[in-house]
């Protein structure tokens, strides 16, 4: 499998990354390359190999269920460029 | 619409499948230890990890997993035994990390199934089983307010990290009848609102969002390959969740007779107008791209931690109900008003122990008919009834030992829901309700009666019936409705044959 520019764009967007046409195309040789190694990687028999969705063995640790934390609001809000009543603002967005 | 009638929309099935989001009771979030509780001031329970600010990790609520294993012994799914945290991809400015941390190819929860009764008019109520796919842990986002900010948008990030079952039906409802796809749609809702009540992992309040279904509805020939689906949000009601699966499923009808065709996207349903609208088109159809949380370890529950929490499970409202029918002799009809939640079901079993045995009939009567009357009428729920179930026990006591009639047993119950008095007995005796079932009393009354009223006597030796029932009207109409009815009857039949 080999991508094409336009996927990167696409991908791009995605991640909401502005990237020109010359970045698109020295990602693009770069994805591909991972693409060709991922390509070599999946020639190896796996069969009976559980799948890892974590580089770390063992299980999640769990917390109790308590309220441990009282958000400092006034600290966090401090570094927000735009702030009214208690609230963050942001460039209006609609549905 | 262009057509007005339910016939002009025959020939097509209509094919539902669910997806419902349950806030989970906790006190804390699901990844960090601020408080979830609804109402407070915009962003003071948005702690570091609910911001996204550098550096911070989520560590997960014991108390949510707890509930989803609740849920899904309930339902009879299987727990994993190992399942993974993914990221949801997308940008939203009430999305603070940018992305969403959910399950998504091991839930939690795996298959399963709800039962619900499903009613209408136009047909009789019948059993429909609806198969669960799964049910995963996930967290909320915060909140976007639209109201003018200096032209700009208000971000509230307190509801942000507050842990969700989201719970995912198969397509299992197919209706060739579009009234009856939306009432098995809301049965499977409100089955499974009652469910999450009574297991007490979900406080279940639609208005506050703690409980969200979206639809995915769309319409096939029967024996055609599944139609294109659109999910319908916004349905905070049953009564919306109706008219909104209703009004999409003659919209794609209509889209399909007039040659055009469905297109896969997300609307809102607008109750205001009746209508789901279009709110994201497939152009800008969401690509996701998830993948495991490096955050996250899998989750791991063993054996021994899912047999504590079946051992601490109540008993689930389809088996009360059928010990309701069986134990008590109640309809089925009954038992299921009564069963609907958890907390009526509780009041009627403290009535029923506090009364003498084989009233539970009379207990279902009043529950199901005089308190919630009342209680609909306040609005509020039987928790907060003001008449206690040793009250309306202690009432029904006297109806049943033939104290007080059912008339009086109504004013008494007026007077309890006013807080006019609190024992009933007192009240009973302050208002002369006692009824009057002293033979002889009842004799002079009747015998009154039947000397002022010559005309109903006289048709009723004709054989109108309706003229004995006029005639009692009049003794207890005398007796100021103290008279015992029964008892009213018997002399009045026993001097008319006489």
């Amino acid at each position: 499998m080999s991508l094409r520019q336009e996927d990167v764009q696409r991908i791009a967007h995605l991640a909401r990354l502005a990237i020109t046409d010359e970045e698109a195309a020295r990602t693009l040789a770069q994805l591909n390359d991972i693409f060709r190694m991922i390509e070599r990687m999946r020639a190896v028999d796996t069969q009976g190999v559980e799948p890892m969705s974590h580089p770390l063995g063992g299980a999640q640790r769990l917390r109790a269920d308590a309220v441990t934390d009282i958000p400092d609001r006034e600290r966090n809000l401090a570094n927000a460029p735009a702030r009214q009543d208690g609230l963050f603002l942001v460039p209006r967005v609609l549905e | 619409m262009a057509r007005s009638s339910q016939s002009g929309y025959g020939g097509w099935q209509v094919v539902i499948g669910l997806e419902t989001h349950a806030q989970l009771s906790t006190a804390s979030k699901i990844f960090s230890g601020a408080s979830t509780a609804f109402g407070a001031e915009p962003n003071t329970q948005a702690s570091v990890v609910d911001l996204a600010l550098p550096g911070v990790l989520p560590v997960l609520n014991r108390g949510a997993v707890e509930r989803a294993i609740r849920f899904g012994l309930a339902v009879g799914a299987t727990i994993a035994p190992r399942s993974v945290f993914a990221r949801k991809n997308y940008f939203y400015p009430d999305l603070p990390k940018g992305y969403q941390i959910s399950q998504y190819e091991i839930p939690v929860v795996q298959g399963g199934s709800l039962s619900c009764i499903v009613e209408g008019r136009g047909f009789e109520p019948y059993a429909k089983t609806v198969r669960l796919t799964r049910a995963h842990l996930e967290e909320d986002a915060g909140k976007s307010l639209h109201e003018d900010y200096s032209g700009m948008s208000g971000i509230d990030l307190n509801r942000a990290g507050t842990p969700l079952l989201e719970i995912v039906t198969e397509p299992d409802i197919q209706v060739d009848d579009i009234e009856r796809a939306a009432s098995e749609a809301v049965a499977y809702a409100r089955a499974l609102h009652s469910l999450v009540t009574w297991l007490g992992i979900c406080d279940g309040n639609m208005q506050e969002g703690s409980f969200r279904c979206d639809a995915n509805v769309s319409v096939r020939r029967p024996g055609a390959s599944l139609g294109t689906r659109c999910e319908i949000k916004n349905l905070n009601s049953f009564r919306f969740m109706h008219q909104a699966i209703v009004y999409e499923a003659k919209r794609q009808i209509d889209l399909i007779e007039s040659g055009d065709v469905v297109v896969q996207e997300t609307r809102l349903y607008d109750p205001d107008r009746d209508e789901t609208r279009s709110m994201r088109s497939k152009e800008d159809a969401m690509d996701y791209r998830y993948f495991p949380d490096p955050d996250l370890l899998p989750l791991e529950i063993d054996a021994a931690w899912i047999e504590r929490v079946r051992a601490d499970l109540p008993e689930l409202p389809a088996a009360m109900r059928t010990r309701f029918v069986e134990a008590h002799g109640l309809s089925d009809y009954d038992a299921g008003l009564l069963t609907a939640d958890a907390a009526t079901a509780r009041y009627f079993e403290a009535v029923v122990a506090a009364l003498p045995p084989g009233q539970a009939k009379l207990a279902a009567n009043w529950i199901n008919g005089d308190v919630a009357a009342a209680v609909n009428a306040a609005g509020g729920s039987i928790i907060g009834c003001p008449v206690s179930a040793a009250q309306l026990a202690g009432l029904l006591a006297r109806v049943v030992d033939g104290t007080i009639n059912q008339k009086g047993a109504k004013e008494v119950f007026s007077a309890l829901w006013a807080g006019e008095g609190a024992s009933p007995d007192a009240l009973i005796e302050s208002r002369g309700l006692r009824q009057i079932s002293d033979a002889g009393a009842l004799e002079g009354i009747v015998d009154a009666v039947l000397a002022a009223n010559p005309k109903s006597v006289e048709e009723f030796r004709a054989g109108k019936e309706k003229a004995f029932n006029a005639l009692v009207g009049q003794v207890m109409k005398q007796s100021r409705g103290k008279a015992n009815p029964q008892q009213v009857n018997d002399i009045l039949r026993a001097k008319l044959a006489g």
